[in-house]
């Protein structure tokens, strides 16, 4: 993964100086709340309902054993001991106080880490696909230029204080697993006719109070102008979004007002001055990145190993784990591993101190060192030996993140909703658990097949409810909490916004709710025909009757 | 003390700044809708206000753009003598000044407006009146100007910053400099990290 030089330590290490002086000026009484607040926001920030949560970046959701030392050992020392891992790829810190934000900064600053830029109205972290380099459907690795454009975007002077959040997405693979199109820049990397890297870019896609999937505003763009390119959507969107009013302020507002043809237009005419100025990324800059991220010294394996297939028949519960956790991967012999932060009846996402050092202690003994963060809140070791399969199962069983659940309906992506988030309207992570808990049975999760279930506790959509086969809002109905489900929603390359299927619901209904859109589709099911393509077939119709016909026999006992 | 910052100093401010007149608010409807600037939200300027505008004699003008652009006549011989500046907010075109003026050299000063910390607008104006309509004089800040903007209103060719009345202009210099080696290109700095220097 990228490695620090000194020009990189010495920016992180300038910002904690900033930022340091920043919360002196807040204490002493000489930066009001609101002056302080968009300087805290680009510093990850936030005054939440209990106490500040500070959002670390975790760039395009690599991490290096070391670094999850640190990062457990911070949450020991200046929180309650465990951090939660964002659909941002980010990790969060639910209780550290604010004047030892700088100490905090100053401790990541050893590790090569930072807090830049996690909130606040900037150019956001880039994110990817968690199996990037290892994808066996890969076309194109997007790491080095994810890095490229994260080092661009730092600090850009002239989107520093942008209408509202910015957030890019890099993919290269067939099967999109980055979501590109539901961020403000998609990129796709692909091999183009003259076997040229070329990128496929997607402007305005988002969730949030309007859900857009983006729009393709370039088919072919080569790669040395990303950052150009970049520049003039960018510079379109800073001069002309919305100021006014916070929730029309996306790009993807601005977009849809004026036209793909007409934004393009004017993208266009923004490019021909900045294309080719000197933010045109050389072929030696792109090679001097890409280094990091070369191919793992791997040992030479066979496609096959004995031992590892006498344990998968001989021990139910392993190859249960096998199916769900363990992905495919480039190198014969290998494998990806995906450790689960959802066990059952815990929120979703969060790693205690422990948990963290032993994943750690786990990459660094099995994975090169190096793990990644999905967007769906799990961690990822990358590069693990068939042979060694066993013993990371193991040892990640002894310390619960072995829930064989990776892609079922209990692997719920979930924001921080009405515990933590000061913008709530309602509570996210007991209705997660109490989901989970009603269907802890896994053989029952595994014949219901894969699904993906998401909850946010408000419109601002960080738990990416649009998206999710079954997507559950949290809305506020005359001040108490109510939730609203749809359905149908589905991320990749057929991505679609799901349907609202009717009235909201009370938390203690949502168990329910969902075991009756389930019993639908067990009864409705093709052989082999999953949750969302039932939907995709049936509509959303005999779900929205089932859901509300028991509603209202209920109703009638009463 | 005087709250002006010129290059890497404090500076007297020898300008006069010429507001438009104030009007009473009047939210005009449209179709049911407030008129607005484009798509930003801002109101426009009225025609009464642009005329009622009062511009001194004498000295250093600095005037709003929307009065320059439709008195421009009257005003040539000040500009002559290097007497008038502009100033613009930040939601202002800058487009429809280069259609009437296209040496814009000929003002020895041009200010932005920001009216919020927040407005980020600033910085892409001040790109694009150094790098696209190659303004080279005085390109000055102004408004709620902080310490906090200043490193990125000098990355975007500001030379000039007046910081705001109740804070401490001398302090704020220091800012300047919060960071070293920037990464990317921009107008001061012109290349990006790995044209200046060769890393490994
Ligand atoms: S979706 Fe709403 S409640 Fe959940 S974390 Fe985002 S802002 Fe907070």
């Amino acid at each position: 993964m990228y490695k620090y030089d000194e020009i990189d330590q010495q920016l992180v290490d300038e910002r904690v100086a900033q930022y340091r002086d920043q919360t002196r000026r807040f204490l002493t009484g000489e930066l009001s709340e609101e002056e302080f607040r968009p300087l805290r926001l680009q510093n990850g920030l936030y005054i939440q309902r209990h106490a500040p949560m500070l959002r670390i970046a975790v760039p395009y959701g690599m991490l290096s054993s070391k670094q999850l030392h640190k990062l457990a050992d911070i949450a020991e020392r200046y929180d309650r001991s465990y951090g939660h891992f964002s659909t941002r790829q980010n990790m969060q810190l639910n209780w550290p106080k604010l004047e030892q934000i700088p100490d905090i900064l100053a401790e990541l600053a050893t590790v090569e880490m930072h807090a830049i830029q996690t909130s606040g109205n900037c150019i956001r972290n880039i994110t990817t696909d968690q199996f990037a380099g290892i994808a066996p459907d890969e076309v194109v690795d997007p790491r080095a230029m994810a890095e490229v454009i994260r080092q661009w975007s730092t600090f850009h002077p002239e989107f520093a204080l942008l209408p509202r959040k910015f957030k890019i997405a890099v993919s290269g693979t067939k099967q999109d697993r980055a979501v590109v199109q539901m961020h403000d820049i998609g990129m796709e990397f692909y091999l183009d006719g003259a076997n040229k890297v070329a990128i496929k870019v997607w402007v305005g896609g988002g969730l949030g109070r309007t859900p857009i999937l983006g729009s393709v505003i370039n088919e072919h763009l080569e790669w040395q102008h990303a950052l150009t390119y970049c520049e003039a959507i960018v510079r379109v969107y800073n001069l002309h979004g919305r100021r006014d009013n916070s929730y029309k302020a996306r790009i993807k507002i601005l977009v849809k007002a004026l036209g793909i043809d007409e934004f393009r237009k004017q993208v266009d005419a923004e490019w021909s001055h900045l294309k080719d100025t000197p933010n045109t990324i050389t072929e030696e800059e792109l090679a001097r990145v890409a280094q990091h991220f070369a191919v793992m010294p791997y040992d030479n394996l066979p496609v096959n190993n004995a031992s590892f297939e006498a344990e998968v028949a001989n021990n139910a519960a392993f190859a249960a784990w096998v199916k769900r956790c363990v992905h495919a991967h480039k190198q014969s012999g290998y494998r990806a591993v995906t450790l689960s932060l959802k066990p059952h009846g815990k929120a979703p996402g969060d790693a205690s101190s422990e948990q963290m050092h032993v994943v750690a202690d786990l990459a660094a003994q099995y994975s090169f060192g190096e793990l990644r963060v999905s967007h769906e809140q799990n961690l990822i070791l990358a590069d693990v030996q068939l042979g060694n399969l066993f013993a990371v199962w193991q040892q990640a069983r002894a310390h619960g993140l072995a829930t064989p659940n990776i892609g079922l309906l209990t692997d719920i992506i979930c924001c921080p909703g009405g515990d933590f988030c000061s913008l709530a309207n309602a509570k996210s992570i007991p209705i997660a658990e109490a989901i989970q808990m009603q269907f802890d049975n896994l053989d029952y999760l595994h014949d219901i097949g894969e699904l993906e279930l998401n909850i946010s506790g408000c419109m601002n959509a960080c738990g990416h409810h649009h998206v999710g086969h079954i997507g559950i809002l949290g809305v506020d109905k005359d001040g108490s909490e109510w939730y609203q489900v749809s359905i149908g929603g589905k991320q990749g390359n057929d991505a679609s916004l799901s349907s609202v299927i009717g009235p909201s619901f009370a938390a203690e209904e949502m168990p329910g709710v969902v075991q009756r859109l389930i019993d639908v589709y067990i009864d409705q099911r093709t052989p082999e025909e999953l949750f969302i393509d039932t939907v995709r077939r049936l509509g959303v119709a005999p779900f929205k009757a089932h859901v509300y016909a028991a509603k209202e026999t209920e109703a009638s006992h009463v | 003390m005087s709250n002006l910052i010129y290059q890497n100093a404090i500076a007297t401010d020898d300008w006069t700044l010429v507001e438009l007149p104030k009007i009473e608010k009047v939210v005009r409807m449209q179709a049911g809708k407030v008129v607005q600037f484009h798509l930003t939200g801002e109101s426009t300027i009225s025609a009464t206000q642009i005329t009622d505008t009062v511009i001194p004699p004498n000295g250093l003008v600095l005037l709003p753009m929307s009065v320059y652009i439709a008195r421009k006549a009257s005003l040539e011989n000040r500009v002559a003598k290097q007497e008038v500046g502009i100033w613009l907010a930040t939601h202002e075109r800058l487009e429809t000044l280069i259609e009437v003026e296209a040496d814009l050299n000929r003002f020895p000063l041009i200010t932005v407006f920001v009216e919020r910390f927040s407005d980020g607008r600033i910085f892409s104006l001040g790109n694009l009146l150094r790098t696209r309509y190659g303004y080279n004089n005085t390109l000055r800040a102004f408004g709620d100007v902080l310490r906090d903007q200043l490193y990125f209103l000098k990355r975007s060719g500001f030379d000039s910053y007046l910081i705001r009345a109740d804070r401490n202009a001398q302090e704020a210099l220091s800012s300047l400099n919060d960071f070293t080696r920037p990464y990317q290109g921009a107008v001061d700095e012109k290349l990006p990290v790995w044209r200046r220097v060769s890393r490994k």
